[in-house]
């Protein structure tokens, strides 16, 4: 799609009432038991089990890509009768020169995500941005994260993102790309959705909050901005964007309320890995306690919980 | 299959109930039928009659309730009336604690109330327990802090006040009624609504445990009769009702020749104006919380939705597309936003009037889905194609019905909003501060919510303009409903009596009435005799019939459109008490012969009279609102207004300080003003046009009527394009009549139960009840943050 300046510079955000909903909202809904589980199952699902550290080695990546397949215990599984091929994470995400060897690790059906264009910061020459994801993808990963220059949006240099945007979705091909807003940086709510739109107008095939290092990663009202520019793209273009909150989100009650977040703003059809992704390291093992309490109706002790 | 599986594939809610038990146990333990809470016990009632309470949601009985009569409520009034004597002289720290006491205990047992509040009354469990509990700990709180400040002031109480509350909002009425009654000590008799009266029991209950004393609170179950028992006792010195607009001018009516002091919080059909500018999917959720709320049984529920044309068809399919979203069902469930309407009479005139929309051309959209069959459930509904003389679009409906309205510009925004005859909330929504706090002075209601909607707070006013009643609930203005002004009285010593010799130049006078800035001749070519204090003639008064009130009115509120600011209305009654003193010997003439007084009295007089309009001249850019902070990232703004058109019916005590105060103070406030002196002093009113005209007064914004004694009173009292009336008569049928009269529009009336006003007084307490009584409290809530 064009950029549409007209539509970005219209774009009204009001933080108070988007406060507003975010409180009531996580108040207006709940979900119990096996509703409960069946939700948390799912949102394993939509995990980017990520490791995006400075120290992370082929070790780290070993034990993590082992959590990938095997997101919850044996023992869990069959006390919640599901089947092992239903609940596994949605991708493993990680630095560029982890990629090919997670992909060499991690079965076909769960996918790579690389982080590249110069995360987390997203400041080195364009050029090699631009390369990074060419030799990612050359690696092997399924998936590019690219973050954005802040800088274009505090400057409201709306061209310049959407050039740049869509030239990092020409170099990664057929490939998905998810763009990386690093809503920490951009202050405003109202920045937060007009970066939102004119990703999508470059060609983003997802929006990501944050890369979870800035000080304000995904939180309620953030993604509540980006769901209704979504919405809002869908309703003008017919092409569903996926979203991705990312950073912050460690436990399980939080898990659940994005996703009523979503339910109720995009509905049904947008929970689903192909719509849905939730950037996450220490998520898992909330999650995991959880269904066990629901499985055992006990409360599980942290060391009988496998680490990622 | 698995269930965890199947709800796996297509992500459901599932239910969620709160759990009822200790709740339906404690309902289960109630006696049959209920005792009345009097004097601080459980008091079985001699009535025989009872109602019975259901749960909305299932029409299950809950509980029996018995209706009091009248020998209960002489006993309930009477508790409260020994207890007065011991409660207001009780020290204000004192009363401070009891009331922190009732906040502790709410909070300590909130989920129970919550759960009781949603079993009663239909409502949702997530607007109980996050929204009335809290506010109701919060109203506790907030004036616990109030007894605890007035302890540095002198504030007197009023007496016995009897309280009727609705069944919206069961507890948080309650609390809004109770917290600030007992803070400024006085002592409650209070009737909850027949539907939902248990968080009233259960409220005894705590009161019982936090040791308040005994006869301070008293709650009486019943239905409209036992209410009309309070209203009409003769003890209780104050009725403070929330209800139905209709019930409310009865009160009115009823209580006029008792002379109760009344607070009224009554009907609505609020306006929820959205702009082109507005967020707009900020707005649909504003939506949802207005006319959505509790089932839309609001007083001040957003439920005329006025859309700028602009963006109409796009803001009604993202509207549509909310409500498919909507979940009606079990108020106990956490995941509902739609519960039980409170009772089958409630449902059965939400659907008559549904129905009578839908007869008259309207369009109903409801979601797809369907409502439970069981209980009294209606779903969201949204009538489009509606035009303001739609029956729906005028009717207050309290139920969850939404009706569609489009506007092209602000102005034509601000007609259509004021175009209703209640005044009590509105909302406006639009990115443009600009736009938005230009309309907000603009809508004539007690409460504007600027990018929001139904936000409530102890520490800010909230009550109506024009038939959605009188009177403030919370914040300082709520203070002042149940604070008792008294005004300064002449003893009858200093009453004047004195002969007066005819000393009037003999050059005929010809006084007219002042109408629209000119002398008009009255209208039905009579006139009347003036005479001196004994008796002798000095010449002929106009005397103005109703076409002339007419006329008047008419002046008076094109005058009022065209309001000049604060600075230009204190330079003008300025330069008004400047051309007066100008005039001294004539009016000082006028005073010896006409009132009878003594050249010194008289001087005495004058002077008053000038000192009393440079005062209100200064006042007129110094009697300022407040800002509120209530707990949130914004302002409340508690602007005071002026009320519009105010007639004002004088009498022969002072004349001319009396006339001088009113108009002054009264222009002070920017209200336009018709003033009708007493028949016997009619000449010393019209005395005063020559200065008005010497003045630069606005044409038509004070205006002078004379005419007999109390002709024009019904006239002027009935009036619908008169905003408020004052009266300061002696005699008591006089004022109630007044009173009485005043129900067409619901005009704000100030009768003063006084026999002899010292208008000489200047205390400041005095003076000031003028601009308090002339101006009325809006609160504009601003949130803010980017």
């Amino acid at each position: 799609m064009k950029l549409d300046l007209n539509l970005i510079n219209n774009i009204k955000v009001n933080l108070s009432a988007i406060e507003r909903r975010t409180s009531s909202i996580t108040k207006r809904r709940s979900v119990k038991k096996e509703f409960q589980a069946a939700w948390l199952l799912k949102a394993i699902t939509l995990i980017d089990l990520t490791t995006l550290s400075g120290d992370d080695t082929f070790g780290k990546l070993e034990r993590l890509c082992e959590k990938a397949r095997k997101p919850i215990s044996l023992d869990l599984q069959n006390h919640l009768e599901v089947n092992q091929d239903l609940i596994k994470v949605a991708a493993v995400c990680v630095y560029h020169h982890l990629v090919s060897e997670a992909k060499r690790i991690l079965p076909k059906n769960i996918p790579v995500a690389a982080v590249s264009t110069g995360f987390p910061a997203g400041l080195s020459s364009f050029k090699t941005r631009k390369l990074e994801i060419i030799e990612s993808i050359k690696n092997g990963a399924d998936e590019i994260d690219i973050v954005i220059n802040r800088g274009f949006v505090l400057q409201n240099k709306w061209d310049q993102l959407y050039k740049e945007v869509k030239d990092f979705k020409l170099a990664a091909k057929n490939k998905h790309i998810k763009a990386i807003l690093g809503v920490g940086d951009l202050e405003t709510l109202r920045n937060v959705a007009k970066a939102s739109m004119v990703c999508m107008m470059a060609g983003a095939d997802f929006i990501k909050t944050s890369t979870g290092k800035e000080l304000i990663n995904a939180n309620l009202n953030n993604s509540l901005v980006m769901l209704r520019m979504i919405r809002q793209f869908y309703e003008m273009t017919g092409k569903k964007i996926g979203f991705k909150p990312a950073g912050g989100i460690s436990t399980a009650k939080t898990v659940v309320e994005f996703l009523i977040l979503v339910k109720e703003e995009l509905g049904n059809n947008w929970i689903n890995p192909k719509l849905l992704r939730i950037g996450a390291s220490s998520l898992l093992i909330d999650i995991e306690r959880q269904l066990y309490h629901y499985a055992l109706g006990r409360y599980a002790n942290k060391d009988k919980l496998a680490l990622g | 299959m698995n269930k965890i599986i199947k709800n796996f594939k297509n992500i459901k809610y599932g239910p969620a109930p709160e759990d009822n038990k200790d709740v339906v146990k404690w309902i289960n333990e109630l006696e049959k039928p209920n005792k009345l809470f009097i004097d601080g016990k459980w008091t079985k009632s001699s009535s025989n009659k009872k109602i019975k309470s259901i749960n909305p949601a299932n029409n299950n009985k809950l509980a029996s309730l018995i209706v009091a009569n009248a020998k209960d409520i002489n006993l309930a009034v009477k508790a409260a009336k020994s207890a007065y004597k011991k409660w207001s002289n009780t020290s204000a720290n004192t009363r401070s604690k009891y009331l922190y006491a009732l906040a502790r205990l709410i909070q300590k047992h909130s989920r129970f109330l919550a759960v009781l509040e949603t079993m009663d009354n239909g409502k949702p469990i997530r607007e109980t327990r996050d929204i009335d509990i809290p506010l109701v700990a919060r109203h506790f709180y907030y004036h616990a802090g109030w007894a605890a400040k007035i302890n540095k002031k002198k504030v007197k109480s009023i007496g016995v006040v009897g309280q009727i509350i609705p069944w919206n909002f069961p507890l948080l009425m309650l609390a809004w009624k109770i917290a600030p009654a007992i803070a400024t000590g006085n002592t409650v008799v209070l009737k909850p609504a027949e539907f939902t009266s248990l968080t009233a029991l259960y409220f005894a209950e705590l009161c019982q445990k936090a040791g308040i004393p005994k006869g301070v609170i008293n709650i009486v179950t019943g239905d409209g009769g036992t209410g009309e028992l309070i209203t009409k006792h003769p003890d209780i010195q104050k009725i403070a009702f929330t209800g139905s607009t209709q019930v409310g001018k009865k009160i009115i009516q009823s209580t006029a020749s008792s002379e109760k002091k009344l607070t009224m919080e009554l009907g609505g059909k609020s306006p929820f104006i959205v702009f082109e500018d507005a967020d707009l999917d900020s707005a649909v959720e504003g939506v949802v919380d207005a006319i959505w709320f509790n089932q839309g049984q609001v007083c001040c529920a957003g439920s005329r939705l006025l859309v700028q044309e602009s963006i109409e068809k796009k803001f009604i399919k993202k509207l549509k597309k909310r409500m498919e979203k909507l979940r009606v069902g079990n108020p106990l469930d956490k995941s509902i936003d739609i519960g039980a309407i409170v009772a089958s009479v409630q449902l059965k005139k939400i659907k008559q009037i549904v129905k009578k929309g839908e007869k008259e051309g309207c369009s109903l959209w409801q979601p797809s889905w369907a409502s439970p069959k069981e209980g009294l459930f209606y779903p969201p509904s949204l009538f489009t194609n509606v035009s303001p003389s739609s029956y729906i679009a005028q009717i207050e409906i309290f139920g969850p019905v939404l009706t569609v309205l489009s506007f092209r510009t602000p102005s034509e925004a601000v007609s259509i909003a004021n175009n209703t005859p209640y005044g009590l909330a509105a909302s406006v929504w639009s990115e443009n501060i600009n736009l938005a706090l230009d309309v907000a002075p603009k809508i004539k209601a007690g409460v504007i919510w600027i990018n929001s909607t139904n936000l409530f707070d102890a520490a800010c006013g909230f009550g109506g303009y024009k038939e959605s009643g009188f009177g403030r609930e919370g914040g300082s203005e709520g203070i002042r409903a149940y604070v008792d002004v008294s005004l300064p009285e002449i003893s009858l010593k200093q009453k004047r009596k004195h002969k007066a010799t005819l000393k009037l130049p003999i050059i005929d006078r010809t006084p007219k009435l002042y109408i629209g800035g000119k002398q008009k001749r009255p209208d039905s070519g009579y006139s009347f005799n003036q005479l001196t204090s004994n008796n002798k003639f000095i010449c002929d008064i106009g005397r103005a019939n109703r076409k002339d009130v007419r006329d008047c009115v008419e002046v008076a509120a094109q005058a009022y459109s065209k309001q000049p600011n604060n600075f230009n209305r204190s330079q003008i009654l300025f330069y008004l008490a400047e051309n007066l003193e100008q005039r001294k010997s004539t009016f000082i003439d006028l005073l010896i012969n006409i009132s009878g007084t003594t050249k010194n009295n008289a001087e005495k007089e004058f002077d008053m009279s000038c000192e009393r309009i440079f005062y209100y001249a200064s006042m007129a850019d110094k009697f300022e609102g407040n800002i509120h902070n209530p707990p949130m990232r914004g302002l409340t703004l508690a602007v005071k207004e002026s009320l519009g058109v105010i007639a004002c019916l004088l009498d022969n005590n002072y004349p001319l300080l009396s006339i001088s105060t009113i108009l002054s103070s009264l222009f002070a406030n920017g209200n336009a003003s018709i003033i009708v002196p007493a028949e016997q002093s009619s000449l010393i009113a019209t005395s005063m046009y020559q200065v008005f005209e010497t003045s630069d007064i606005p044409p038509g914004y004070i205006n002078i009527l004379t005419t007999k004694q109390n002709e024009l009173n019904t006239t002027l009292a009935q009036h619908e394009n008169v905003d408020g009336i004052w009266c300061f008569s002696s005699n008591l049928k006089t004022r109630s009549d007044v009173t009485r009269n005043t129900i067409y529009n619901l005009k704000r009336y100030w009768c003063p139960k006084i026999k002899n006003l010292n208008w000489i007084s200047n205390s400041e307490d005095f003076l000031l009840e003028f601009l308090y009584q002339g101006s009325q409290v809006k609160n504009i809530w601003i949130p803010y943050g980017e």
